[in-house]
């Protein structure tokens, strides 16, 4: 039987939509049982919701002041404190659980697996490398836990019918004091979340300024999607780093993707692959993103764009 | 500080098209363009400014793998780097393996910051940085798009999620660059010539660690589904049209 240690990533508030698709990928593992911890300073509302996702066991809450805004250095060392007897200990492939994981993974003298897209058996997985121009099986050893990041995008979420028990684990260890946190800029928005929403439009460096990026955000308005960019769109400045699709930036699997002056690098299509329905709307017939759009429309953005609003509006 | 360690890693060239070999034992590496991890450029870049401004005096660059990866050294060196170690393996070398290389280097160099790329292009881990102030029991700012040293402490701005989250580390720390760090500067021809009168040191793997990880093994390499050939349409009325019978509106 595989014992499986979920890392939830919430804001103490909820739980991120990457804990209920990490808990789907960890039920792929056959005979499984799923326990899920939630570091927070206060995780009552978070530990009762993850409760009720299908599949878990047991949600184990650890409390501390300085779990308020998780840092890597400080959560790792806890991690292990309650790792015994566990042989899989799974965390998203958000930057939460890339900036943890491999911690955790470290401390315990192992190595990690990152982005695990498949389960193939309790110690078989597929991995995408190389910005995903390749996928690779991998075999971890049977003798140590199996440490590894979750590629969310490759999993829906659990759903919540289930009635998990709750228990809280108490800390005997002495965190380090050599990291703090400072603060946090986070845009607020209403739109949907980028990495959740079903329909995402997407502005590339075609758009040629931050005013310009204005029709991308009303064009999403007008049906309730979220909105992303290219890494051209946000290192030339008309977005935040948190709307990057891509290698190094958000992976995510809309039903619907809508690219809008994105030339279609691959780093840029390797965030998108696994969409339902890329739309590519481009004014050069030559880009990239039409070898992987399932429809594409040649034509200057500034007039398909609002074109298009009104069309749907 | 006096010293900054950074790491470069040697991968197939951002602009290669990464193609799996036919027997699937691996990607097609034979004949290909190989360059500095784009990441651990813009590590060293920083260091670089570090140093210019006053705030370092040494910055070595380290590689670990197979002697073709001097090459890659020779143009951190041209960059600035004053002197290079490598760290030679024929064989494949694994995050925690890297990270206990590292260790064994910063035991011997005693640097005040490693900067580090957040992750390699070639596997896409982003691991090492995490694993070596885990094993150096030392702070952690990965994904850094901004950073400030302040004597014995560094503030760093990483890139999250979430958006941009602000932290303060004591130092020897671990820093992992990403894309907005900075922007390398490109390396001139006088500078080519200087970096071969610079040091380059080559150790074996197994004059700094001689036992072996339990390692994860690959199995079989294979490319990915490609998506279906799509279709054009020639208006906004056909993309309407289209997406309605997708049932997408």
């Amino acid at each position: 039987m595989s014992k499986i240690l979920i890392i939830a990533e919430h804001t103490n508030d909820t739980a991120n939509a990457s804990t209920a698709k990490c808990i789907q990928c960890a039920t792929e593992i056959p005979n499984a049982e799923i326990d899920v911890a939630v570091f927070s300073d206060n995780g009552e509302s978070v530990a009762n919701e993850i409760a009720k996702m299908d599949g878990v066991t047991k949600v184990i809450r650890i409390e501390h002041d300085a779990n308020s805004n998780p840092m890597a250095a400080l959560i790792a060392p806890q991690v292990i404190s309650i790792s015994k007897g566990y042989t899989h200990i799974f965390g998203p492939s958000t930057t939460f659980g890339k900036d943890l994981m491999p911690r955790v993974a470290a401390l315990m003298d192992v190595n990690q697996i990152s982005d695990v897209m498949e389960i193939l058996d309790s110690h078989k997985f597929k991995q995408p490398i190389y910005a995903g121009n390749a996928i690779v099986t991998v075999e971890a050893p049977t003798t140590v836990p199996v440490v590894a990041t979750v590629r969310i995008a490759s999993y829906r979420a659990v759903g919540s019918s289930g009635s998990a028990q709750i228990e809280s684990a108490e800390l005997d260890i002495d965190l380090p004091s050599h990291s703090r946190f400072i603060g946090i800029q986070a845009a607020t928005s209403d739109r949907p979340d980028l990495q959740t929403a079903a329909k995402v439009v997407s502005g590339g460096r075609a758009l040629g300024s931050e005013e310009n990026f204005e029709i991308i955000y009303d064009l999403a308005d007008s049906f309730g999607a979220g909105v992303g960019a290219s890494r051209a769109a946000v290192d030339a400045g008309y977005v935040p780093n948190e709307m990057q699709v891509g290698q190094t930036g958000k992976i995510i699997a809309p039903d619907l993707y809508i690219a809008i002056g994105i030339s279609g690098a691959i780093q840029h299509l390797t965030g998108i692959k696994d969409a339902g329905t890329i739309v590519a709307i481009n004014k050069d017939a030559e880009a990239p993103i039409f070898e992987v759009a399932d429809i594409g429309l040649v034509g200057d953005l500034f007039d398909v764009v609002p074109e298009l609003k009104a069309a749907l509006g | 500080m006096e010293k900054i360690l950074v790491g470069l890693k040697r991968v197939v060239d951002y602009n290669v098209r990464v193609r799996v070999r036919p027997d699937n034992s691996g990607v097609e590496t034979d004949g290909v363009k190989m360059s500095i991890n784009p990441f651990d450029e813009i590590a060293l870049e920083e260091a670089l400014r570090i140093k210019e401004r006053g705030q370092a005096q040494e910055i070595i660059v380290v590689s670990i793998g197979a002697p073709e990866a001097q090459q890659q050294l020779r143009t951190g060196l041209a960059m600035g780097a004053d002197r290079a170690i490598l760290v030679e393996t024929a064989e494949a070398v694994s995050p925690l393996m890297t990270a206990k290389l590292f260790l064994a280097l910063i035991q011997r160099e005693k640097p005040g910051l490693v900067i580090l790329g957040k992750q390699g292009i070639d596997h896409d881990n982003n691991q090492t940085g995490q694993m070596l102030s885990a094993l150096w029991d030392r702070p952690q700012a990965t994904f850094a798009s901004k950073l400030e040293i302040n004597g014995e402490t560094a503030r760093v701005t990483r890139e999250v999620d979430a958006g941009l989250e602000v932290n303060e580390i004591d130092l020897p720390a671990v820093v992992t660059a990403d894309l907005r760090l900075n922007e390398p500067r490109y390396v001139k021809l006088p500078d080519i010539m200087k970096a071969k009168n610079k040091p380059l040191d080559v150790i074996t793997r197994d004059e700094l660690v001689t036992a072996a990880t339990a390692d994860i093994q690959p199995v079989t390499y294979e490319a990915p589904t490609e998506r279906e050939k799509g279709v054009m349409v020639e208006d906004v009325a056909g993309l309407v049209t289209a997406l309605k019978d997708k049932g997408l509106l």
